[in-house]
């Protein structure tokens, strides 16, 4: 299972500054189990939201946000609500944030972060896309992962090796991720937001917090492992 | 004259490449740095350039500035996590060197040691940031130090970056971060450093156009199909192509270059890589000695 959970409010609403109106998605499958993205947990975003000012213009709980073909095909059901928001809010992994982000041109802010994935990637296979940080940065990247998408894990920015767009490290099958965090930017008129100077990763986050390895849930997970 | 006080004055600064040898034999590099004294303003020590691994930048900055000349410590982010970093900008500041310049570094897979773990623990961006902090009398936990470093603090652009945008933008952040002055990649096209000049003038920073002498036109055809960002047009090539004295119309080719660049930067940072020996005679063809 991935497991996720909420930002704190002030970060989530801090992402929202400059949007009025947003749509909600949520998950039905880790996301919900976690209690980070479900239906009661959207629902409650929502009412926080609308407190704090903003406009809910729908919302959308998905079986898998990982599955990108379903995502794509269950947002399409909600295409006006979606168009007559500012910016989407995604409760969910950091796989079903770069789902959202992969098929809606607005910003796909995130409202989680991924604390573990125990092995699973989800539904959206063919390359790594979660580094589980524990510290989501797809705020600021136009929802392509930076730990990921870039072959040295750069976070302020591209070096200077990428040509036409290729990764010096095998340029011939890897994209520049940071090329592709440009364009995506650009794409969604929020270039400004990699001007931020992120501050080192805190990497102690990338160990699930003891809290949660105490849970009956990551209990049960670790077993049915083997482990 | 040291590099901090040639940047204040406002003359043309010119910083020369040395590299530190495969081995513990420093005579060829301290000989070549030798060849330098008087006539540029600081040099450069790499730091395991592409990825091969070498001598330390930081021991060949000491070796180097005991012969009396002005290092700048290059250090990258490839090898050493945010511990090493800080230790090292201490060491250097403990041994007088400091100047420093923060690299991303190449890749592992570029170098000899292809199946390295690469780091990159901290960023270009991150490690200005860092060193500005050291500054302050702080590490990166918040803990105060005992006596505090000063740094001049450099960066790097690369002016033939298509698109160009990107590295404006990571350019003004690594200003914001502490960076004091910039050495580029090498340019072969004034008129498109033009242009990165134009997109850059407002971030207000000195910057030295990187020089790389043209050592033969495979080298050349090479960094075209290879190197990001550096582009040598075929007049150039064709020109070296047709000379019978190809070196020395490689330093014709050098020395023109820096002339024409002249009036649109705060100096040049040449780049030999393996002719070190001929950087008096590309200063004499550029007319800056």
């Amino acid at each position: 299972m991935i497991v996720s959970e909420l930002k704190p409010l002030p970060e989530i609403l801090g992402y929202l500054e400059r949007d009025k109106s947003i749509f909600l998605v949520g998950c039905h499958g880790c996301a919900e189990v976690c209690q980070t993205g479900g239906e009661a947990q959207v629902l409650e975003m929502k009412q926080k939201l609308e407190q704090a000012g903003k406009k809910i213009t729908g919302y959308s709980v998905v079986d898998f946000l990982c599955n990108k073909a379903l995502v794509k095909m269950k947002l399409y059901a909600h295409e006006e609500e979606i168009m007559a928001a500012d910016s989407l809010l995604v409760m969910t992994c950091g796989i079903g944030i770069q789902a959202t982000a992969s098929v809606v041109d607005k910003p796909a802010h995130p409202a989680c972060n991924t604390l573990n994935l125990g092995g699973f990637h989800g539904e959206w296979r063919g390359s790594e896309r979660c580094l589980e940080c524990g510290d989501c940065l797809l705020e600021y990247t136009g929802g392509i992962c930076p730990l990921v998408a870039c072959t040295k894990g750069l976070i302020n920015g591209p070096c200077g090796g990428a040509k036409d767009g290729k990764c010096e490290f095998e340029p011939a099958v890897r994209e520049c991720g940071w090329h592709l965090i440009y364009q995506r930017l650009q794409k969604i008129g929020q270039l400004d937001k990699i001007k931020t100077i992120l501050p080192p990763k805190d990497y102690a986050k990338m160990q699930p917090p003891p809290a949660l390895r105490s849970t009956i849930l990551w209990a049960l997970e670790q077993k049915e492992t083997g482990r | 004259m040291g590099l901090a006080e040639a940047l204040k004055n406002g003359k043309f600064v010119v910083t020369a490449e040395v590299a530190p040898p495969k081995g513990v034999d420093v005579q060829e590099m301290l000989e070549n740095a030798e060849l330098l004294k008087g006539k540029v303003d600081a040099v450069n020590i790499t730091d395991q350039q592409s990825s091969v691994m070498r001598l330390g930048s930081l021991v060949s900055c000491y070796l180097i500035k005991q012969k009396g000349l002005d290092p700048v410590f290059q250090v990258t982010c490839r090898d050493r996590n945010r511990l090493a970093l800080q230790s090292d900008l201490l060491s250097a500041y403990a041994l007088g060197i400091t100047n420093v310049l923060c690299l991303t570094g190449d890749y592992v897979s570029l170098g000899d040691h292809p199946n390295a773990k690469p780091v990159f623990d901290l960023d270009s961006v991150s490690l200005l940031k860092v060193a500005k902090t050291l500054e302050e009398g702080y590490d990166l936990a918040g803990k105060p130090l005992k006596g505090t470093p000063k740094f001049l603090l450099g960066a790097v652009v690369n002016p033939g970056a298509e698109p160009l945008e990107p590295q404006i933008i990571k350019m003004e952040k690594k200003v914001k971060a502490g960076a004091q002055f910039f050495q580029t990649q090498g340019v072969f096209e004034p008129a498109k450093f033009e242009k990165f000049v134009k997109a850059s003038a407002y971030l207000r920073v000195s910057v030295l156009a990187g020089i790389i002498p043209l050592r033969s036109v495979a080298m050349a055809r090479f960094m075209n199909k290879a190197v990001a960002g550096v582009h040598v047009p075929e007049e150039i090539i064709e020109e070296l192509d047709r000379a019978t004295d190809k070196p020395k119309k490689s330093i014709e080719i050098a020395g023109r270059l820096i002339r024409e660049l002249k009036g649109m930067c705060q100096g040049v940072h040449i780049m030999a890589i393996g002719w070190e020996k001929r950087v008096p005679a590309i200063l004499e063809a550029a007319g800056l000695v």
